[in-house]
């Protein structure tokens, strides 16, 4: 039996989490305005991937998917360390972070 | 094997003969300034050196001795196979000997006809420069050879023509001359071709060798005789491409005798000479010929009638005697055409240096309107003009009597149409040579009071070529006497070698009898006879002057005009190509072409202006485009 | 190894020169390139003793995909090789007495130049070839954009992406080749053997025509090319007309044939139609020219399109003319445009009916202009007269018809030439003429080397034909 499609079986919930951490970090992305939670929800969408890898890490016995998992992380404090960066800068300039105000880049 | 080593001493000397003129381009041209005045002697006396040479070869080879040798292998690729080397035989030795000596003879003339000239120098290396070529174009012994002469000749002529380069006019006649050349030498370069493509050889002997076995008429012979006519025409001033000619007396007199009288004009007809076997063999091309040079003659005589300009008449007249010898040819009488050429030779190149007395005489006068009674002033011109209009009359015993009449005779026995059509020719140019003669020498002066006390005989070095013409005038017909005088024609029985083949190709007629010799001949100077006299009439005694072109009306302004053949050719050929041209730049070139070219660009730059309008700038429209063409990436994935 | 050692020189030109100074640049250029003539010779004398071995250099490159680093020489090669070497020292020394900003960048450029094209001439693997083929459109590129005239730069984009799109083609060409290749290799040897299927020879075909028509150029490919000759400063347009441009041909010769025969058979008859139209239509176009140098550029024209369509015969005179005539067309246009850079100089314009009368001023300079023209309009014992009859001959052996209207080309060259030299050289001197300053010592040198070369070219044609002939005939079995 696929462990994937049992109930019985606890990496399934895992992936069903996942997979909606993942959805709420999308949805948050595309219907946010403000920056800085954009840039949390782009966090969520990290940290989905990252239980995923951990949850089948965990299920093959394999530990390369954990390896990944510290890649990631330290991906993703650097970007956000660059991202709020940005942001403070963005709102010192214009003094918002709203991303609507942020449209000077078009054709 | 002794008459081999006899050839071969003989080299050196037909080496030297280009050589020569050669060598005496390169020093007066390099150092003509310092030289000044000696750089016409120099240049004459290299002409002199080629002379002797010649003289010695004519000496030396005997019979139907012929020299042909090769320097060295100029092209080889393929089927181009060709030799630049030399061949003497009695026809190049003819044209070397006209060539050499009549070439000398202006020379000398050239050096007090140009004395006050800026260009003195520059003058006598282009005219060493003209000998070389011409040399070339006489002895080469294939058609490549021949060419380089050909178009060398043709260059020299350009910068001749265009000699006093400040006058635009001039500038445009070079120009003319050399641009008609050219059109004809395209038609000679595509009949060397198709000699090269079906005789896989250039060689005038091993043409000749090969067309044993050809039928007469055959189609390749007709089309490579045609091309090779096409040339001819270019280079002799035949209709349709003559215009050039009269055009090309804007250079200096010595000039127009020598080039455009007495040598490179003839070229076309010694290159005819020189493949007689090619041409009798295609008795077609002849036809043409025929019809061609008769209507030149006497298409180029009427023309005559009506200039005013000393030269412009004598470059009609020389059009029409070229006519008249191409006529020869296209009744297969090569020799007498031949004949005619030297003949032609002695009295026109006397003719133009006359006029170029007579212009020397009136300051640079050329209108025969403003000058009259010149006769007592300048003597010795005036007696050697009168020899030289009397050969070309054809009146006994002038050189012009007996070629003329040999080519009239051979016309009689083919045709008599043709006969009587060069006869009224020969006519004509009796008399306008006439009007010629007495409205320059006879009546009184028209002039200025100026030129009246300017008036004056030309030195000795010019008068001394005179003379020497003048007796080669008077007497050069009795290399050539008819049969009724004499029973060895000595022209033809020298020239007897080279045209043995194609005499056994060409129908022979049976020979004219005696008596009707004798009636052709009675009729010829009786015709002439007449002509004068009604150019007697018209003006010694009425002492008419030709009225000036605007009084003039009908026919005789039409004639006066030069049947607006001028005009004509610049309507339909100059006009198209230079609006075809510009139309060619601005609508082909500019607009269609590299419209195509730029409308790429424009395509690429409105695709780009498109484009851009995604370019929202909008945080929200890029992400859920990110996102949605992911979920699209991602199903076609799944689907596919 | 030779091949390799006459490419570092040049090179090595052109990094010195980047760090000369202004004043001793020129000078370094021109013993650069006189050494590179004298060891040309050399070469010369070694191909002679020992053939083509000598030259031959190969080196393993790039591993995946297989690329090595070929050179070699055949006697086409050899050919081109003198074209270049020949004709860069006259170019370099015909900026001498011109005042050039950034004069050492200049001739790093041109030097680098030099060396580019010497690698197109010489490679003989077709990615090799096609590096040096787009190398050398990089320092002309900029030599026309930086020291042009004020058109210059839209001009020289245009030349520049148009030529460029060109070699993409090939490129595209190549690669197809290359995947197709069992032994995935583009060496010359290899390609010439490897007998392409003909169907795909028909297409694959214009990929590499459209690249080479573009640059020698065929009508209706050639709009780049009379701006960018008028735009680029004198010497580059004599490094684009003279050699450049020759890259063009040489590579119909070199890549095209040997690896397309079926492809050139197939649309032979296109291309020769094409290219007489082209040599009519330049000649035409050429009449009324206002400008000198364009002038000369449509006269360019119509002269390598009667090579393109000699070559196309595929016969061996066409052939053996292309070559002669790549020769003595490369030597003539430089004289050309040099006269029209003397000209440029002393009156300051280009524009035909603003000269006049400068025969007057200057004889000397007048006659070495008449000479160089002679050469252009193909008289006998010029070096223009040799190449072209075997042209012509070798397109009327083909067809009578194309032969002859190919022929106008003599008679129309004469009617441009001759009226450009009457109104720029002959008549009286305007009013306001400048004068003509005395021709200088490098000028002479330029003009009397460059008319040496039309006359010894002219009566001793066989100096290139022997030099061709096994290579030409080795071609010709190749079909």
């Amino acid at each position: 039996m696929n462990p994937i499609t049992n109930p019985e079986s606890t990496t399934n919930w895992y992936l069903f989490l996942s997979c909606l951490l993942f959805s709420i970090g999308v949805m948050g992305v595309l219907f946010r305005k403000n920056a800085l939670i954009i840039l949390m929800c782009i966090e969520l969408m990290l940290n989905a991937v990252n239980l995923l890898l951990v949850s089948f890490s965990a299920y093959t016995g394999n530990t390369d998917g954990q390896t990944f998992v510290f890649f990631i992380m330290v991906v993703a404090a650097a970007e956000v360390a660059v991202g709020l960066a940005l942001m403070v800068s963005i709102y010192r300039n214009i003094g918002s972070i709203d991303i609507q105000s942020l449209n000077k880049l078009k054709w | 094997m002794n008459n081999t080593m006899n050839l071969l001493t003989m080299i050196t000397p037909a080496m030297m003969i280009p050589l020569f003129p050669l060598l005496g381009f390169l020093i007066v041209s390099l150092f003509g300034k310092k030289l000044g005045f000696m750089s016409g002697w120099i240049a004459s006396m290299a002409i002199l050196g080629s002379f002797l040479c010649s003289i010695n070869l004519f000496v030396g080879l005997e019979g139907d001795q012929q020299l042909n040798f090769s320097i060295f292998k100029w092209i080889a690729a393929g089927d181009l196979q060709i030799d630049f080397g030399f061949l003497i035989d009695q026809l190049s030795l003819i044209m070397l000997l006209i060539v050499t000596g009549i070439g000398f003879l202006i020379h000398i003339y050239s050096i007090g006809y140009m004395h006050h000239d800026e260009g003195f120098s520059r003058f006598f290396s282009y005219l060493n420069l003209f000998i070389f070529f011409m040399l070339l174009l006489v002895m080469g012994n294939n058609y490549a050879v021949m060419f380089i002469g050909w178009e060398g000749v043709g260059l020299c002529s350009y910068l001749l023509i265009g000699f006093w380069f400040k006058n635009p006019e001039y500038n445009n006649a070079a120009k003319k001359a050399f641009v008609m050349n050219r059109i004809g030498d395209l038609g000679f370069l595509i009949g060397i071709f198709a000699l090269i493509f079906h005789f896989g050889t250039l060689d005038f002997m091993d043409v000749q060798n090969q067309l044993a076995g050809f039928e007469p008429d055959a189609p390749i012979l007709i089309f490579i005789t045609l091309m090779l006519f096409i040339g001819a025409t270019g280079k002799s001033a035949q209709l349709p491409l003559y215009t050039w000619l009269p055009d090309a007396m804007a250079g200096p007199t010595p000039v127009s005798a020598l080039i455009h009288a007495a040598t490179m004009v003839t070229a076309g007809i010694y290159m005819i000479c020189r493949s007689n076997l090619l041409f009798a063999l295609a008795p077609f091309t002849l036809h043409v010929i025929l019809i061609v040079g008769v209507a030149t003659s006497l298409f180029a005589a009427i023309i005559g009638i009506k200039q005013n300009d000393i030269k412009k008449v004598l470059a009609y007249s020389t059009v029409s005697q070229l006519g008249l010898m191409f006529a020869a040819i296209g009744l297969g009488a090569f020799e007498s055409s031949m004949f005619h050429v030297m003949t032609h030779a002695f009295f026109k190149a006397l003719l133009f240096l006359g006029a170029g007395s007579v212009i020397h005489a009136m300051g640079g006068e050329q209108d025969i309107r403003k000058m009259g009674g010149l006769s007592k002033s300048i003597k010795t011109t005036f007696v050697t003009f009168l020899i030289a209009t009397l050969a070309i009359s054809g009146i006994f015993p002038f050189a012009g009597f007996f070629s003329k009449d040999e080519i009239l005779a051979k016309a009689f026995e083919h045709n008599l149409l043709v006969w009587a059509l060069l006869s009224i020719s020969s006519m004509i140019t009796a008399f306008y040579m006439f009007r010629l003669l007495f409205l320059v020498f006879y009546g009184s002066f028209r002039g200025t009071q100026e030129q009246a006390q300017h008036l004056h005989e030309s030195p000795i070095s010019m008068t001394l070529p005179l003379m020497i013409l003048a007796v080669l005038s008077a007497f050069g017909g009795f290399f050539g006497l008819p049969s009724v005088f004499s029973s060895t024609h000595q022209l033809m029985a020298f020239l007897a070698p080279i045209f043995n083949s194609s005499k056994q190709v060409t129908l022979e007629t049976p020979p004219l009898s005696h008596e009707q010799e004798w009636l052709l001949m009675g009729i010829a100077t009786l015709a002439a006879l007449v002509s004068i006299y009604y150019a007697f009439t018209l003006y010694l005694k009425k002492q008419q002057i030709p009225e000036n072109e605007s009084e003039l009306t009908g026919i005789s302004k039409v004639v006066a005009n030069k049947f607006y053949v001028d005009e004509f050719y610049h309507k339909v050929i100059v006009n198209p190509v230079v609006i075809l041209s510009d139309l060619l730049l601005v609508l082909v070139d500019k607009l269609i072409i590299d419209m195509v070219v730029n409308l790429t660009a424009i395509l690429v730059d409105a695709i780009g202006r498109l484009y851009r309008l995604i370019q929202t700038g909008s945080t929200g429209f890029y992400l859920i485009a990110m996102v949605l063409s992911m979920v699209i990436v991602m199903f076609i994935q799944i689907i596919l | 190894m030779l091949s390799l050692e006459l490419l570092f020189i040049p090179l090595l030109a052109a990094i010195l020169l980047l760090f000369a100074n202004e004043k001793a640049a020129k000078p370094l250029a021109l013993v650069f390139s006189i050494i590179e003539l004298f060891f040309t010779i050399y070469a010369f004398q070694v191909f002679h003793q020992n053939g083509a071995e000598a030259f031959e250099f190969q080196m393993p490159w790039v591993n995946k995909p297989q690329i090595n680093l070929h050179f070699g020489i055949d006697g086409i090669g050899l050919l081109m090789v003198v074209l270049t070497n020949l004709l860069i020292p006259f170019i370099i020394l015909s900026g001498f007495n011109r005042t050039t900003k950034r004069v050492a960048t200049f001739y790093a450029l041109l030097s680098f130049m030099h060396f580019a094209l010497l690698g197109v001439f010489m490679a003989l693997d077709g990615f090799v070839y096609y590096i040096f083929w787009e190398l050398a459109l990089i320092p002309i590129y900029f030599m026309a954009f930086n020291w042009g005239d004020e058109n210059s730069p839209k001009v020289t984009l245009k030349f520049f992406i148009y030529t460029l799109a060109g070699s993409l083609l090939m490129l595209f060409g190549f690669i197809y080749l290359y995947m197709g290749s069992p032994n995935h290799s583009l060496d010359w040897s290899v390609l010439s053997n490897q007998h392409t299927c003909s169907c795909n020879q028909t297409w694959l075909f214009w990929l590499f025509f459209i690249a080479f028509a573009i640059k020698i150029p065929i009508i209706p490919f050639h709009t780049w090319q009379p701006d960018t000759y008028k735009s680029a400063p004198t010497q580059g347009t004599m490094l684009l007309s003279g050699i450049m441009l020759k890259m063009g041909t040489y590579s119909l010769l070199r890549w095209l044939l040997p690896i397309f025969p079926a492809g050139m058979h197939e649309w032979q008859s296109i291309v020769i139609t094409l290219s007489v139209i082209g040599i009519v239509y330049a000649s035409i176009i050429a009449i009324m020219q206002r400008d000198l140098k364009k002038l000369f550029a449509y006269s360019s024209i119509a002269h390598v399109g009667l090579i393109a369509a000699g070559t196309f015969t595929l016969s061996f005179e066409g052939i053996q003319g292309a070559l002669v005539q790549m020769l003595a067309h490369g030597i003539n246009v430089v004289g050309l445009f040099f006269c029209a850079d003397i000209i440029l100089n002393r009156k300051g314009t280009l524009q035909i009916h603003q000269l006049g009368g400068i025969r007057l001023q200057s004889p000397w300079f007048a006659t070495f202009f008449m000479i160089v023209l002679l050469g252009a309009i193909a008289l006998p014992l010029t070096n223009g007269f040799v190449g072209e009859f075997m042209l012509l001959y070798s397109l009327f052996k083909y067809n009578v018809w194309l032969g002859a209207v190919a022929g106008t080309s003599i008679i129309l060259g004469a009617v441009y030439m001759l009226k450009m030299f009457q109104e720029v050289m002959l008549g009286a001197v305007p009013e306001d003429a400048l004068p003509m300053e005395k021709l200088h010592l490098n000028e002479k040198v330029v003009l009397i080397g460059i008319i040496a070369l039309i006359f010894i070219l002219g009566v001793f044609p066989g100096m290139v034909t022997n030099l061709t002939q096994p290579t030409v005939n080795q071609l010709l079995k190749l079909i």
